[in-house]
């Protein structure tokens, strides 16, 4: 294999090549320095932000901007906090305000304990913000209708859970991922519920095409190690993916030849 | 002068009749750069607030990006 060949392997979303194919949250860590060493250990190239309010009683408080340049990672603004389609709608117009960033990560919540997506909200949002030009990553169910019918609402990707946000309990149904890797040629992407590095492999051994994790780097008891073992998880699923594995047999099959058995 | 209550971020500030988006904004030490800005739930083109007089009762929100997942 020429070393090239990995070179042309990019993540593209929305017309938009990435080298990387995980993206990380910035959410939960100690601080935004421990935040942004972790990115830089994770070898991401983007990375998921939420909008919220300025402090404006503490105006010497850290930028998030500050210790992530945005002009070298680029920024997903998600819609955490979000449970209805106006406030999603709302959030990610003023996110683009911010600087013109114009690809987002829609979340839109259904319920505030096992943070499963609320996909009618999610679908009417992703329709209309495609409309206004957006570039829509779409955090969804692992449910390949709704999947289906994300793609014929204008989504750029889609983001199927692995298990609920945070739970770190890995891929619970690998056979909707399947189905929806199988229909859809869009950016499919694993988000959500990710607890371990193998988990990241798993689903790029599956195909999809680079997963998003947050807590399970922000919470290790090392974030910086985990970081670099998702990174490399990332790229050996991808690399199993496109060497194409072995079929699977009942029975043995032997590596060293018969022949010359003394 | 007279004084007016507008609300910035859901808490209520005292301001000067008249007063201008602008100076509110430089008062407030905010980079405006990296923040985007609603008034009464329209978002306001950044490079127009000096054009802005505050009136009572506005409501202005000023969001930026944060760590999240």
């Amino acid at each position: 294999m020429e070393e090239d060949d990995l070179k042309k392997d990019n993540l593209i979303i929305a017309k938009k090549k990435f080298d990387s194919r995980l993206i990380v949250g910035t959410g939960k860590y100690k601080s935004m320095l421990e935040c942004a060493k972790a990115i830089k250990f994770s070898g991401a190239e983007i990375v998921t932000v939420a909008v919220r309010r300025v402090n404006i009683s503490n105006k010497n408080k850290p930028l998030l901007m500050d210790y992530i340049d945005p002009k070298k990672i680029t920024y997903l603004p998600n819609t955490a906090g979000c449970f209805n389609s106006k406030d999603a709608l709302r959030t990610l117009r003023l996110a683009r305000e911010i600087g013109g960033w114009s690809l987002v990560k829609l979340e839109v919540l259904g319920d505030k304990t096992n943070l499963f997506p609320d996909m009618i909200e999610t679908l009417k949002t992703t329709e209309v913000l495609a409309k206004e030009g957006f570039k829509v990553m779409v955090y969804c169910n692992d449910d390949p209708l709704m999947a289906k019918r994300l793609e014929n609402s204008g989504a750029d990707a889609i983001m199927p859970l692995a298990a609920p946000i945070g739970s770190g309990l890995g891929i619970l149904n690998k056979i909707n991922i399947q189905i929806i890797r199988k229909q859809t040629k869009l950016p499919l992407i694993i988000d959500a519920g990710l607890g371990q590095a193998s988990d990241a492999t798993i689903a790029m051994e599956m195909g999809c095409d680079g997963v998003l994790v947050n807590t399970a780097i922000a919470k290790a008891r090392k974030p910086f190690e985990m970081a670099l073992a998702f990174k490399n998880a990332v790229i050996a699923g991808r690399q199993c993916y496109n060497a194409g594995r072995i079929n699977k047999t009942l029975m043995g099959n032997a590596s060293s030849p018969i022949e010359g058995v003394i | 002068m007279k004084k007016i209550k507008i609300k910035v971020n859901g808490k209520v500030k005292t301001v000067l009749k008249n007063s201008i988006l602008s100076d509110l904004l430089k008062n407030l030490n905010i980079p405006i750069k990296k923040v985007a800005i609603e008034l009464n739930q329209e978002i306001i083109d950044k490079k127009r607030t000096n054009n802005i007089k505050l009136k009572k009762n506005d409501k202005i929100e000023i969001v930026h990006f944060i760590g999240g997942g």
